[in-house]
């Protein structure tokens, strides 16, 4: 589904460069795990997956469904089936959720050919998503992200991915800022969307949200490389040891 | 005794007095009426069109944007009214009374007169009121407006308009839109009375149909708003426009009142929109409410003075301004606070959205304070789309154009809906996005 072939890029305006040459290739069904220490990448590349024009890519590509990702546009790879969870879901006030929701699930279906959802249909759709994740509707009411707690800018996230269905789902950090309450919620949410269709790349720090969404594969990713790459219990490894050793292997 | 200087007129500054010596006999107004209308006229020739060494015109020079000033519009035809007001959908679907003021002059015939008057509400012709107005007390003006040359040029030339009383104590079941119709080209100058009972309330929208052509557009409104009543208006002025279109408000509020005003501009190469409001009783509110779209080498201007005069009472003004290509924005505030109204309580913000990187905006906020145990506070923001907060929009996959529609929408709509008159708020919105799609 997804390969990236020797990716390296640099932050577009000051050129500090950020990736060195990643290749990482996720098929429909696996969950990817990403962890590294503050400073790998890890963003960065999710950024760049998502089409973020603060970083430019210097050299390699990124094939996803068989197209060249770079190619396209933001909106281009979300209707493509690029989903990126935020680290830090951003708030735009006077943008109310749900008008928000409404658009983003039309702009995508219109991008696939397909009809506009009526209003009864999206409701019905969204108050049976919102529901499993906890979100209530006084949330959907307010506007986006605006004064909603961390646990809930997560759940909104999740929300939007389980709402857009992509197939490849981009978690950058989502379990930052969670406590174990919320981090069990949103980790069903994202163990709900697993199936054979789909792929995964979930970046984080800790070995925590891994007990929570399995992985398939686990890659370190230290200064801009993948150093090494494992299964589930190469994070449990991580956890014990720590990174120090990649860091001096990168 | 010293003569006044004699400036040297611009080719509209000399249109304009021919323009007056060829209408004053046909002018309306008492004897009284005519006089201020010389004197006005008058003041045109001593001092010429406001200018950019006017202080309060600084950002908006009018005497430098008027090439010519066409002459004022004919009488209008009934019929040619009638397919202007057709084709005018802007509040089509709400349940309303219309009052129409047709090239200047008041039309009875196409107004709802009859059944505003079963409400408690009436309506005169504000030329016929002239004619009777003894004492000129329908041209007064309050003091912090009497230097203003947009002022004097509708004194010398008002052609009519509507005087609207409504009785204490009632409330008006539907919104009253007041519309000047343009059927052809020519300048309108109106002035418009509104009284407010005590405890009345009314909730007014004025707006503008048809073309003036280059002719300018200069239509005042004197709102005088009595003890524990409201008044909430939308004004709007929307589309392209060659004329300068020129807004004034006299505003007085009575005590325990509520004097509400939503601004909404979009499209006119010259729109100002000046308010001087006054308080004349304690415990009142004033809410002023601006949303302004320019673009091309088009300028919107909000301009205001609201004066505590008086103690215990609140105002806030709230603008919001989206320019793009070389387009300017002017707000300029001031708060006034007399040495003995205490307890005052004022807010002002002014927020650009600038989109075009020749877009220019001019923040003025000012705070006069007299008083000691006042709140008072301003603020002032100009900037651009946050390419974050369109990023994200993106990465759910909506375009770049409808995301930075969103967007705009987004900065805009806080002063709609804090102005809270829900039955405008569909048609404001919808104008907005007819702008952003490049109306």
């Amino acid at each position: 589904m997804l390969e990236i072939k020797n990716l390296h890029a640099r932050i577009a305006e000051e050129g500090t460069e950020i990736l060195r040459g990643i290749d990482l290739k996720v098929n429909a069904g696996e969950i990817h795990a990403i962890m590294g220490p503050n400073g790998s990448g890890k963003s960065t590349l999710s950024y760049i997956l998502a089409g973020k024009e603060d970083y430019e890519v210097t050299e390699g590509e990124i094939i996803f469904h068989g197209q060249n990702l770079l190619d396209m546009e933001p909106d281009e790879r979300a209707a493509a089936g690029v989903f990126l969870a935020f680290q830090y879901p951003i708030e735009i006030p006077g943008v109310a959720t749900m008008e928000f929701l409404k658009t983003a699930l039309n702009a995508q279906r219109k991008a696939k050919g397909l009809a506009q959802l009526s209003i009864p249909d999206f409701m019905k759709l969204v108050k049976e998503k919102a529901a499993d994740l906890n979100v209530t509707m006084d949330m959907l009411k307010r506007p986006l992200n605006v004064g909603f707690s961390g646990g809930e800018k997560k759940r909104a996230e999740i929300l939007q991915m389980s709402l857009l269905e992509p197939s490849l789902c981009v978690l950058d950090e989502t379990d930052s800022g969670l406590d174990i309450d919320a981090l069990r919620i949103v980790s069903e949410g994202v163990n709900k969307l697993r199936n054979p269709g789909r792929a995964m790349i979930v970046i984080t720090h800790y070995q925590r949200l891994l007990d929570h969404i399995v992985p398939d594969v686990v890659h370190v990713l230290s200064k801009g490389r993948i150093v090494k790459t494992g299964g589930k219990e190469l994070a449990l490894e991580l956890e014990k040891n720590g990174y120090a050793d990649y860091i001096e292997a990168a | 005794m010293t003569a006044p200087t004699q400036i040297s007129h611009t080719q509209a500054e000399s249109d304009l007095l021919a323009r007056f010596d060829e209408a004053k006999g046909a002018l309306a107004g008492s004897t009284a009426v005519k006089d201020l209308r010389v004197a006005a006229a008058e003041q045109i020739k001593t001092r010429g069109l406001p200018h950019r060494r006017v202080e309060e015109y600084k950002y908006s020079d009018l005497r430098a944007f008027m090439k010519s000033a066409a002459p004022l519009a004919p009488k209008a035809d009934a019929a040619a009214v009638r397919a202007v007001l057709a084709a005018d959908e802007a509040f089509a679907g709400l349940t309303r009374y219309r009052l129409v003021i047709a090239n200047g002059s008041f039309l009875a015939e196409a107004s709802d007169v009859a059944a505003l008057e079963a409400e408690g509400v009436v309506i005169r012709d504000f030329a016929a009121a002239l004619d009777a107005d003894t004492a000129a007390e329908l041209l007064a003006t309050p003091k912090s407006a009497s230097q203003d040359g947009v002022l004097a040029l509708n004194t010398a030339f008002v052609q009519g308009g509507i005087v609207l009383s409504v009785k204490d104590g009632v409330e008006v079941s539907r919104p009253v839109e007041l519309v000047h119709v343009s059927t052809e080209a020519g300048a309108i100058v109106t002035r418009n009375r509104v009284e407010v009972g005590t405890g009345a309330n009314l909730k007014l929208i004025e707006t503008f149909a048809g073309s003036t052509g280059a002719g300018e557009s200069n239509v005042v409104f004197d709102y005088q708003i009595g003890d524990k009543a409201t008044l909430a208006v939308t004004r709007l002025v929307v589309g392209a426009s060659e004329g300068a279109r020129l807004l004034t408000t006299l505003a007085k509020v009575g005590g325990e009142a509520l004097f509400k005003i939503l601004g909404f501009m979009a499209g006119p190469a010259f729109a100002r929109n000046q308010q001087f409001v006054a308080f004349a009783g304690e415990n009142s509110d004033a809410k002023l409410y601006g949303v302004s779209m320019a673009r091309g080498n088009g300028l919107a201007d909000q301009t205001l003075i609201v004066d505590h005069a008086v103690p215990h009472c609140n105002s806030r003004e709230f603008f919001k301004t989206v320019l793009d290509d070389e387009a300017r924005g002017v707000y300029q505030g001031r708060i006034n606070v007399a040495q003995h109204a205490q307890k005052t309580d004022g807010e002002m913000m002014t927020q650009a959205l600038l989109l075009g990187e020749g877009a220019e905006m001019a923040n003025k906020p000012e705070l006069e304070i007299f008083a000691d145990d006042v709140l008072c506070a301003h603020g002032a923001t100009s900037g651009q789309i946050d390419e974050d907060l369109l990023f994200y929009l993106r990465a759910r996959g909506i375009p770049e154009a409808e995301a930075r529609t969103l967007l705009v929408m987004a900065f805009l709509s806080e002063a709609i809906e804090e102005f809270e008159e829900d039955y405008v708020t569909e048609a404001l919105e919808t104008r907005v996005r007819d702008w952003l799609a490049g109306a």
